[in-house]
């Protein structure tokens, strides 16, 4: 549907809607290029607050996944008027807690009447011309780490058919709560060559763009993906979103799945997340680098797999 | 006596079918649930969830968008019921009649005993094959830490299991020690439980046997 836009040839535009990126970047000047990217969704929580926290985190990863630093910010919200506008003050609170622990500002926005709430932000981010990281440039040999759990999706679902041991609740929102960040900083402190958020469309639909943008293909090693606690076994109870369905049937064709790899398996790594972790292609020889300082500042990365060269599928699952 | 319950989770937002028709499930001791959905989310997740609680699911596209499934607990259908019947909670009943005390065995290693390891692989193999001699088998099998090695890929006795499974013993490999171990994708035979559902197991057996 993109696809009817006017295409743009901007030679400024580094970074722009033909690879399925998750921000636009534009270059200023030699040293300065501005990133912008939105995102807004319905409630993944209850509590009012902490929906502001997990939509404000959803909504600057992606600066983070270009390996930018958020600068400004403004709310997009959507709110009922049956409810009581005091509800809608905490999810902005919300939100602005978290902007404020990433150094940014939220500097406005707009709330209109709507039967659903909605909320998230539109931001502005910077990043230098010549190290935006964007999800084309992962090379044969890479290392794919991924620096959150899965399963935010699985869970959630389990949370509304009230399923969802105490523990999986917690472990979802701490995940969902935490900003990129300190990950974004360590990968471009130390180098990387390729970097995406997982969000929606699960882990294997961004590997599968990035692996697409990079003319590569990912193999996932699915032994090793972290997961939430309590996951697998929820993933077997058939709390599997539509969502996760969804990515499948339009990722066929595109993945490689060996036979015999139970269903709930493949549902978790189709799973859409919310405020997901970062999938980085490291260079095999900062891999340790990388490793030794993400434990520094407390990110639990876990190897996912490697870029290999470009075979008949973008994604190959072992 | 085999009831039948049916459930209609059409119209219903996911995961409602799935709890819906696990709350069916668990009020029959044995019989069949009939849930009719109306999307292919509700038809794929009900379908996982009965098939991994160890139930049979039978799935039947009726006019537009929806399906019944059909899920029978507690053996094969009513009418498919083979002379000498498949075991129940209560107890189990061989060909011969008499009612037998359900068993079940929590598996906690994957070699048998404190020595030597080639010793304990050598008894855990004879254990399976002496399992397999028993009539009627036993209930359920519960593999828990090294334990959960034994129904995954590589593990000397997955014939023993697999023949024990054909037979109607449930095996069930706790998930975090699936996890812990990285076996999760590698599970050949029964399948993933939780520490719930196998201390359900313990506690409703008449039986509880500990290998170590």
């Amino acid at each position: 549907m993109l696809r009817q836009l006017p295409v743009v040839t901007d030679p400024n535009l580094l970074v722009g809607p033909e690879k399925s990126d998750d921000a636009a970047v534009y270059r200023l000047s030699g040293e300065l290029a501005i990133i912008q990217t939105v995102d807004f969704f319905t409630p993944v929580v209850d509590d009012p607050y902490l929906f502001g926290q997990v939509a404000a985190a959803n909504s600057l990863s992606d600066v983070y996944a270009m390996g930018g630093k958020p600068l400004l910010a403004l709310n997009i919200a959507c709110f009922p008027s049956c409810l009581p506008v005091e509800v809608l003050g905490q999810i902005l609170k919300g939100g602005a807690d978290k902007v404020a622990e990433a150094g940014a500002i939220v500097a406005g926005g707009h709330t209109i009447q709507d039967d659903v709430p909605k909320y998230g932000l539109a931001v502005t981010g910077l990043v230098h011309p010549q190290r935006v990281l964007s999800n084309a440039g992962a090379r044969p040999g890479d290392i794919l780490i991924l620096t959150k759990p899965l399963g935010t999706g699985i869970i959630n679902t389990a949370v509304k058919g009230e399923l969802a041991p105490e523990e999986s609740v917690r472990a979802a929102l701490e995940t969902m709560l935490e900003l990129n960040r300190q990950a974004s900083e360590v990968m471009v402190r130390c180098g990387a060559n390729s970097c995406t958020d997982i969000t929606g469309f699960g882990l294997l639909g961004h590997a599968a763009e990035m692996a697409e943008a990079s003319g590569a293909t990912l193999e996932i090693r699915v032994a090793g993906v972290p997961l939430l606690p309590g996951v697998r076994e929820l993933a077997a109870m058939g709390m599997i979103p539509a969502g996760a369905y969804a990515n499948r049937d339009f990722l066929a064709g595109r993945v490689v799945i060996p036979e015999g790899t139970k269903p709930e398996i493949t549902a978790i790594l189709f799973d859409p997340q919310t405020s997901g972790g970062l999938l980085i292609a490291v260079p095999e020889e900062v891999f340790e680098l990388v490793a030794g300082e993400m434990k520094k500042v407390g990110v639990k990365a876990g190897v996912v797999g490697r870029v290999r060269e470009k075979g008949p599928a973008p994604i190959v699952l072992i | 006596m085999n009831e039948i319950n049916e459930v209609d989770c059409r119209g219903l937002a996911c995961p409602q079918p799935v709890i819906s028709t696990k709350k069916a499930l668990d009020s029959l001791d044995r019989g069949t649930v009939v849930t009719l959905v109306d999307n292919d989310t509700a038809r794929e997740n009900v379908t996982l969830f009965a098939r991994n609680s160890g139930h049979e699911a039978r799935v039947e596209k009726l006019e537009g968008p929806v399906y019944r499934i059909t899920i029978s607990k507690g053996g094969p259908e009513p009418g498919k019921q083979a002379p000498g019947a498949a075991p129940d909670t209560s107890g189990t009943t061989s060909a011969g009649g008499a009612v037998k005390p359900s068993t079940v065995y929590l598996i906690t290693t994957n070699m048998l005993g404190q020595g030597s390891p080639d010793l304990g692989l050598v008894l855990m193999k004879s254990l399976m094959v002496t399992l397999n001699e028993m009539d009627p088998p036993p209930r359920a099998l519960l593999f828990l830490n090294s334990g959960v090695m034994l129904t995954c890929q590589g593990s000397p006795v997955l014939e023993q299991l697999q023949k024990l499974s054909s037979r109607g013993s449930l095996l069930v490999s706790c998930g975090t020690c699936l996890d812990y171990y990285k076996l999760s994708d590698k599970l050949e035979t029964g399948r993933v439980g939780n520490m719930l559902e196998i201390n359900g197991y313990l506690l409703e057996s008449e039986k509880a046997i500990t290998i170590a």
